[in-house]
Formats: structure tokens, sequence, C-alpha cells
């Protein structure tokens, strides 16, 4: 059933760019109609398959001379980050009920995007995983290029250049494994179970790991993230900061962990203290979150800010990977549905609520509208999704934040002591943006107060309301009671460590 | 000598020339009054026709192949079974997309000339004797000259034919001194016999002499590096038809002559002779010999795939920018050609041999496979910048701008295509790629062959960016013209018939997997 997201999603896109042109409306319904019938089925998937283990959903012999199967599963990981890619859908599509240029194209390609991260999430053969994120790539080239907005061409050529670098060395690690694994099969168990020698191991697992983190956004091959998500339109920005990023984190999990956990063993000598692959990357995590942080507090546009926070939280997932203890893998995994919920909320704000507006994004301009005044709307969402963001106990952030924390502690303390830090300058730099862009000190003057009332901003829209209930409420809910994801994560979580790690 | 082995083996080649004869005898005969447009349409479909009773005829020849007094002389089923139903598809195709073209007004002697050209090609890809290879290669190059220099009106194209020309009759020259070399070396012509006395007489500096001689006219054919510079200006002289048969049927030809080498000369086996203690005597020889080789041929296909990535990265004329990534992708099939299994002791000689066949036989099949399917989305390609180039009077990246408004399903099937050839799934490009490369390390795991497969995945990244410029001017920038392209009903049917080939294959790669395993006898 839960294949069928996979199939509506591109049956979908091919309908979309069937429609004939200049009836944006009807795009619009048809890309709702088409999204909550994705969520409907995630959420459906997600209660069917609570308390079950890996539940295979298809699996076909694709190409047996080689060995590769369309194999399509589902464990609790898989249907959590169906469920979020659901919940963006629908989110994306009602922040982009504005787009008046090639509506049909825009939501065609959007619905390719979204049709091949379904795919990488439920895909349980190597092969098809690897062609599934090789498909979301050129969608959202167009998407931006299009659609975006400062700087857009370079940002989309970019983006897609730093995604298919990263697939090109995930695909020179799966061909290496599929090789050195016999060329028997492809499917994700078949080469976790070939025996993969360790010294082999041992440079596969970075080779991969790397691959798949450009895309998570791990420093210091994150500067495609900040300028993709400002160039790129609001619903991309949605998708590509709230879960496109977490097909590479993902990715690092189900197939750096998963199939190589040998890489992970310490190396019998150490350099500076990092003695191991696990060391590096969960350093590299580090240095993400407060570099993120630190440069998110250094911007003068709002995008930027929220494109760097992007990658200061994303950071909390690797770190969280790289703890390999229950909870640690455990909180990344609850941070990758909270991040991409929030995040979402944050872009869909920023860009569609108020630069469709504004006009501007410079903290210098934005400080001189009183936008608390004049869309109290955004004020109020961006205060709820600004705490939500820093970590406030009530929102999903915390939790997953308190995991990753307490692994990270179990692991090694400094670790914990350093993406604390990340955590604090997180506070700073939302609070920052908040002060500036919505509730500055600055009193209006009575020319400017003319001007207002002259230029009124647009009122905000049913699918605008709508879409910040839905991811509020997503956030809130997660928040105020864990346990409905985490039901499902901890055993999945429980068999990946074990099946791998020793 | 059974003759009527031969006529039964050249019966396609038999089809291609009374085709051929006919068109001619049609054309100026019977149709010297008819408007060019009825002349054109007339003598394509006769050559269409000529090539589906070649295809025919191939199927009727059935799988024993022609052979001399001194061994095999031309081959039937196998690879070159494969090559040659290729070929005469793929023919058939730059027929078709002739119909809408007004480069010439000798329209029979045009598709004579092609059907002639395609007779080569099937030669070449049947060929097991170093004269026949040479008849076929000549038959088909001299074709493809005058092809090349079919638009009279254009300069371009009589200055690209002469650069061919030269170029590749100088090319032809060194291919025959290195022949000679090799039969001065051994005393005979057949690749057989060639293979087993090279390798019980071992290396020799002869040898080397003859080989790169033959490496240098060969690698002219694919256009390797550095073999490759009348690539650029051909593909942009030629007319567009000429240019999508050069691009596709002749590169189909000439690597099913590198394979049936590669087959004969790479693989041990199977020996004059036959007894296991006389294998196992020559094998250590054999493994001391070849590889060394198979090397100047990796060099080349790294070569390749540098230059032809980087150089494209820097065109603005989409007909070059697609000749430098010919030339790249020559590159990646060179790999799968050249890889050898490494053998570095420890196991038993005879085991390690018979551990190989299977290897050699799926990298043989990858390169089949990637060759097909590149021909035909480079058709594709040559189409639908022929179609621009016709409306728009350039070839210029320039000349794609807004592509997408103008002509909707010519611009999905650039998409498509373009998007096959950097190797994005769902599309058989990237089946292709993957096929190819897991077939090299799955033949040698040693460093070599990893780093080169990594490099080509890196010069696949790379092809990307070039690939996107030219869709970012169908798709993304603003046009500067906005009238519609129209584009004539078979031309437009033979295109979305291609485009959606590359889709179909691409998500369902066993059915050309399958079709190509089955011309190989079980066993």
């Amino acid at each position: 059933m839960l294949a069928w997201t996979i199939y509506i999603s591109f049956a979908g896109a091919l309908l979309l760019a069937l429609l004939p042109k200049g009836k944006p409306v009807m795009a619009c319904w048809l890309a709702l109609g088409l999204a909550v019938a994705g969520l409907a089925l995630g959420v459906a998937g997600f209660a069917a398959g609570m308390g079950q283990g890996r539940v295979v959903i298809v699996d076909a012999a694709w190409a047996p001379s080689m060995g590769v199967h369309y194999m399509l599963a589902a464990d609790g990981i898989s249907r959590v980050l169906v469920l979020l890619t659901g919940l963006a859908a629908v989110a994306g599509v009602l922040f982009s009920w504005n787009v008046e240029l090639r509506t049909n194209q825009f939501f065609a390609f959007y619905f390719a995007l979204i049709g091949g991260v379904y795919g990488v999430f439920l895909s349980f053969d190597l092969f098809l995983l690897f062609v599934f994120y090789e498909i979301a790539i050129v969608p959202k080239y167009f998407l931006i290029a299009i659609w975006g907005s400062t700087r857009r061409e370079y940002g989309a050529m970019k983006l897609a250049l730093y995604s298919f670098v990263g697939s090109a060395m995930v695909l020179i690690g799966l061909l290496a494994a599929y090789t050195t694994a016999g060329s028997h099969s492809t499917a994700l168990m078949d080469l976790a179970h070939a025996g993969l020698p360790v010294h082999f191991q041992m440079w596969c697992f970075p080779l991969v790991f790397t691959g798949f983190a450009i895309l998570a956004g791990m420093w210091p091959f994150h500067t495609w993230a900040p300028t993709g998500h400002v160039a790129a339109p609001t619903a991309a920005s949605m998708l590509l900061a709230g879960v496109v990023m977490k097909l590479g984190a993902y990715g690092c999990l189900r197939v750096g962990i998963g199939l190589f956990p040998h890489g992970l063993d310490p190396w019998g000598f150490s350099l500076l203290g990092v003695g191991s692959w696990r060391d590096v990357f969960a350093v590299l995590a580090i240095i993400g979150i407060v570099y993120g942080a630190l440069v998110a507090l250094a911007q003068t546009d709002f995008k930027f800010v929220i494109g760097y926070s992007s990658v200061s939280h994303m950071g909390f997932v690797l770190l969280g990977l790289m703890t390999l203890n229950q909870i640690g893998v455990t909180g990344a995994v609850l941070q990758m549905f909270s991040h991409g919920v929030i995040a979402g909320l944050l872009f869909a704000i920023v860009g569609r609520i108020v630069y469709d507006r504004t006009h501007t994004r410079q903290f210098a301009e934005l400080e001189t509208m009183h936008l608390s005044r004049r869309l109290p709307f955004a004020a109020w969402a961006f205060v709820f999704a600004g705490v939500a963001s820093m970590g406030l106990p009530g929102f999903s952030g915390f939790v997953a934040e308190l995991q990753v924390l307490i692994g990270a502690w179990t692991a090694k303390p400094w670790w914990a002591c350093a993406a604390g830090i990340g955590i604090i300058v997180g506070v700073a730099y939302t609070w920052r943006a908040l002060q500036k862009a919505f509730f500055s000190d600055v009193i209006p003057t009575a020319h400017e107060l003319e001007q207002e009332q002259a230029h009124k901003f647009a009122a905000i829209t049913w699918p605008e309301i709508a879409g910040v209930a839905l991811l509020g409420a997503a956030t809130l809910a997660v928040g105020l009671y864990p346990r409905i994801l985490l039901e499902s994560i901890e055993p999945a979580v429980k068999a990946l460590l074990a099946g791998g790690v020793q | 000598m059974n003759y009527a082995d031969l006529f039964r083996v050249t019966l396609p080649e038999t089809a291609l020339e009374v085709a051929a004869l006919l068109v001619l005898v049609v054309d100026l005969g019977l149709l010297r009054k008819a408007a060019l447009k009825t002349r054109v349409a007339v003598a394509a479909m006769l050559g269409v026709a000529g090539c589906g009773a070649a295809l025919w005829a191939l199927y009727a020849a059935g799988t024993g192949g022609f052979s001399g007094s001194d061994g095999l002389l031309l081959a039937a089923g196998g690879t070159a079974g494969v090559a040659q139903t290729g070929i005469l598809i793929l023919t058939a195709l730059t027929l078709l997309l002739l119909v809408d073209s007004d480069f010439t007004r000798n329209a029979g002697e045009y598709v004579a000339v092609v059907l002639m050209a395609a007779a080569g090609g099937l030669i070449i890809a049947a060929a097991q004797e170093l004269l026949v290879i040479f008849v076929g290669l000549e038959l088909l190059s001299l074709g493809l000259y005058i092809l090349t220099a079919f638009a009279k009106r254009s300069g371009k194209s009589a200055e690209a034919a002469l650069k061919y020309y030269l170029f590749g009759g100088m090319s032809a020259a060194f291919l025959l001194f290195g022949f000679s070399y090799l039969y001065g070396l051994t005393g005979t012509t057949s690749i057989w016999q060639i293979k087993d006395a090279i390798t019980i007489s071992g290396p020799s500096a002869l040898l080397y002499v003859a080989w790169v001689l033959i490496v240098a006219g060969l690698g002219f054919k694919i256009a390797a590096v550095p073999f490759h510079l009348w690539a650029p200006d051909t593909y942009e002289g030629a007319p567009a038809p000429a240019a999508a048969f050069i691009a596709s049927v002749s590169k189909v030809a000439s690597f099913a002559l590198l394979l049936t080498l590669s087959l004969n000369w790479f693989t041990p086996g199977p020996w004059v002779g036959g007894q296991r203690e006389f294998v196992e005597k020559v094998l250590g020889q054999y493994y001391q010999t070849w590889p060394k080789l198979a090397t100047i041929l990796l060099i080349a296909a790294a070569a390749s795939m540098i230059l032809g990535n980087l150089a494209a990265l820097a065109q603005i004329s989409v007909r070059r920018l697609l000749a430098y990534s010919a030339i790249a992708h020559a590159g990646y099939m060179l790999l799968g050609i050249a890889t050898m299994p490494r053998y570095t002791g420890g196991v038993d000689l005879f085991h390690f041999y018979l551990s190989t066949i299977g290897p050699f036989r799926q990298s043989a099949n990858a390169v089949l496979y990637y060759i097909l399917t590149y021909g035909l989305t480079t058709i594709g390609a040559f189409g639908v910048v022929g179609v621009v180039e016709r409306a728009t009077g350039s070839d210029r990246l320039d000349a794609f701008l807004g592509l997408h408004k103008r002509n909707p399903v010519l611009a999905a099937v650039l998409m498509v295509l373009f998007l096959s050839l950097a190797g994005i799934p769902p599309l058989v490009g990237f089946w292709a790629k993957f096929n190819l490369f897991a077939a090299v390390l799955g033949m040698s795991g040693g460093p070599v062959p990893f780093a080169l497969v990594s490099l080509a995945v890196g010069m696949s990244a790379v092809s990307l960016y070039y690939y996107l410029q030219v869709l970012k001017r169908a798709y993304v920038m603003p046009a500067a013209d906005e009238t519609p392209i129209h584009a004539h009903p078979v031309t437009m049917g033979v295109l979305v018939a291609i485009a959606a080939a590359v889709v179909v294959m691409g998500c369902f790669p066993a059915l050309l997997q399958g079709w190509i395993a089955g011309f190989y006898p079980v066993g």
C-alpha cells in the first residue's frame, strides 16, 4: 500500500505536465489532491505498520542477470520518514497556491521530486535506492532555476552538481560493494550479510558516507545548501531543507552504517584524538552545528539565517548517527522528522508569508516595516516556529536534540558539550532574526503610518493558515507525545544497530 | 571454400546493395520530374525497406559463419548478430530522419551511399580476418566521407569532409601498415591464428610497433583521444541525418570490431590444440603478453574520458558539444573493452582462466548494450538538433532558447535524450553505464580498474553540467523568439518513439539485455 505513494506521485507528475496551460487553479487543486492522497497513504501505512518490524511491500526481479531486485519494504524509520514527506508535500502545495508562472509544470517537477523521495525511503535494494536518489536531482534543478529568486541559476546548478558528485561517490561505493560481494545481488539485506572484508569497509564506508553526507549538508560540503535554499521558491526550499537533506542522512544511516558497520571501528592509531571514521564524522558534525549557528548569527538576509540554521540542525542528525547507541540514533531519526517539519514552517513563513508581501528579506529593511503590527499572523507563527527551532520543551525539536545530546554524552562527553554550544547560539540567532524582522523597537513616524495605510499587505489566505496549522500541529503533537513516533523508530534502530555494529 | 555459405552469410549485405541500386534506378530513372520532397521521401522509404529486407535476411541466414581455407572469415550470430541488427535498425532510423531535409537535391545518391556504407558496417561487424576487416572499414569510411560532404551549399560541410577524409585516409594507412607487420610476424591474417602465434612466440619489439599502429587506425574510427580531432568538425559540418549516421552506425560497427578483436585476443582460449597441459603451458605466457597490449587502450580510454568531458564544457555549439561527448562515451566503452583480468598467482592458472570466461562475456554484452543504446540516443539528439537548425538557422545554444514554449514535445524529447546521455535514471543511459562499470569491476578488482571506474563516474558527474546547459536554454531561460517550431510528422514520430524507447528500456533493462543474451548459444 505504501508503494502507491510513489506511483501516484509520478503518475500525478505526468498528469500535471499534460494539463492545459493557463489554468493555475486547476493545477493547484489537483496537486493538493495528490499530496493529500500521499499523506493519507503514509498515515495509513504508519498506523498499519505500528508494532511490526520490517514489512516487505514488493520484491520482483528487475535485472535477474545482475541480481537487481525491485524491492520495496518499510521498517519503522521508513514509515516515519514517509509520514514526514507526506506532511511536507501537502504543506508545500498549500504554500505554493500563489504560483502563477507555468503552474502545471511547477507542480509536475514538484511531484517528480516527491516521488523520488518516497522511493528512496521505501527502497530496500541498493540499486533501486540509488535510482530514486538520482531521480530526485533533476527536478530540483528546474524548480530552482525557473521559479527561484536570488541568483537562481547559479544556486540551481551548484545544488545539482554537488548532489550529483555526492551520488557519484555513492555509485562508486555501490559498484565496489556489489562486485566485492560477488556480483550476486544488490538487495540491502544480502549485501549486509555478504561478509565484506574489514579493510574494504574501512575505505568504502567514508566514501559512501561522505557521498550521502554531502546531500545532508555536512561541513565542509554544505555550501550548496544556503545558496540553494535561498535561491529556491518557497515550496522547493521547504522540500529541500525539510525532506531532501534527510535523504542524505537516511542514506548515511541505511547504507553507510547498515552495510559497512566495521568502517566505524577504531583504526588502531589515533591522530590528535581522532582514532576512527566515527570520530572524524562526529567532529565534522559538531563543527557543522557550531559553524552553521555562528554564521547564521551574522546574516543580513532573513532566508540565509534559516538556510544556515538547517546546516546547524542537520549537524545534530549526523552527530546522533555517529553516537552509535540506541538513544543517539533514535534521536537522530526523530530530529530528521522534527527538523523537516520545523524547517518547512520557517521557510514557509519567511518565503511565502513575509517575502511575497514585503518583497525584501534584508533585516535592515524589514526592521522599518513594523511587521508585528502589520502581519501579526506571520509574527506569531514565527514565534511559534522559532521556539520550536530553538528546542523548547513541548515541541519536537526538544525531544530529538535531548536524545542526541544524551547519546553524545554516553559516547564521548565533550561531544555533548560542544553540541550544547550550538544550541545556545541557536537561541541567539533565532532571537536576533525574530527581533529584527518582526519586533524592532523603532517607532513609526506619522508619514510612515500614512504610507502603511495606503499600501496594506495582502490578507493572509486560507492555504497559508492551513499550512501553518498542519506543520505546527505536527511539531506540537510529537513534542507533547513523542511516543507516537518513538514506538516505531526505536525497534527499527535497535534492529539496524544489532544487525550492523556489534 | 563453400560459396553457398558465403552467399548465405552475406545475404544482408546483398539485400542492402540491391536496395541501393534500386533507389538509384527509381530516383534517376522514374522520378526525374517529381518534386524534391517526393523524391526524398521515396528514396528514404526504399532505403528503410532495404534495411528491413536485410534484417529479414539476417535471421534467414542462421548462425553458421563462413570459413575459408585458413579459418573463419565471417562470423554470424553472437556479437556479429547483435551488432548487425543494431546497425540495420539505426540506419533505418537515420533514413527516416532524412524525410524532412532539404540539404541536397541528390536524394537517391545519398540513400544509396548510406546503404552501401551500412553494408560496409555489416562486414566489419562480422569480420574475423585482417583483410576482410580492412575492406569493410574502407567501404564504410569512404561512404562516410561522401556523406559528410553532401550539403553542397554549405562551406562547412566541404571543409569537414576534407578534414575527415585526410585524417581517415592517413589512419587507414596506419592500420594497414600495422596489419602488414602482424602478417609478417605471424604468417597469417586470421585473427584467431594470430593470437595463437603471438602467445606462443611471446612479445617482440615489432609486435609493439604493429600494435600501436593498429590502435592508431582503430582509435580514429571510434574517435578516441588522441585520434579524435576529426570529430568536432565532422559533427558540426555534416548535414544532420549524415551526422546522425556517423555518430551512431559507424560507432556501432567500430565497437563491434573492437569487441571481436578483444574477445579473440584478450580472452584466453579456445586454443588450437585444447589439451589441458598445452593450455597451461601457454596460459602463463598469455597473461604475460596480452595485458601489456591492453594497456594502451586503457590509456586512450582515460584520456578520452577526461578530454571529451572537459572540452565539452566550453562549447557553445550543440553539435560540437555532442562530438566531445561522443569522445567521452567512447572512453567509457574502451574501458569495458580493454580491462583484462590480472593474474597475481596463488590460484591454479587453469581455474583462473575458467573463472574469467563469464566476466568476459558479461563485459562484451555490457559494451554492446552501451553502444546500441548510445547510438539510438544520439540519433534522437541529432534529430532534435536538425529540427531546431532548420527553424532557427543555427545550432548554437542560443537557438534552443525557449524551446519548451515553441515546441513542448520536442523539448520533452530533448530532455529525455540529454538526461539519458548524462546517465540519470530511470533512463537507459544510466543502466548502460552501471552495467558497464559493474562488468569492468567484476572482471578485475585491482586498483587500476577501480581508479578508472572512479574516473569514469567522476567525469560523468562533470558531463551533467554541459547537458544541463542545453536543457537550461530549452526550459529555464526566457525565449528570444517565441514563434512555434513545426516539425514534419515523420520526424516527430521517430523522435517520440526514440524517447519512449529510452524511457522503457531504462525502466525495464532486462528487455534489451535478454535480447542480447539470446544471441549466444547457452553453455
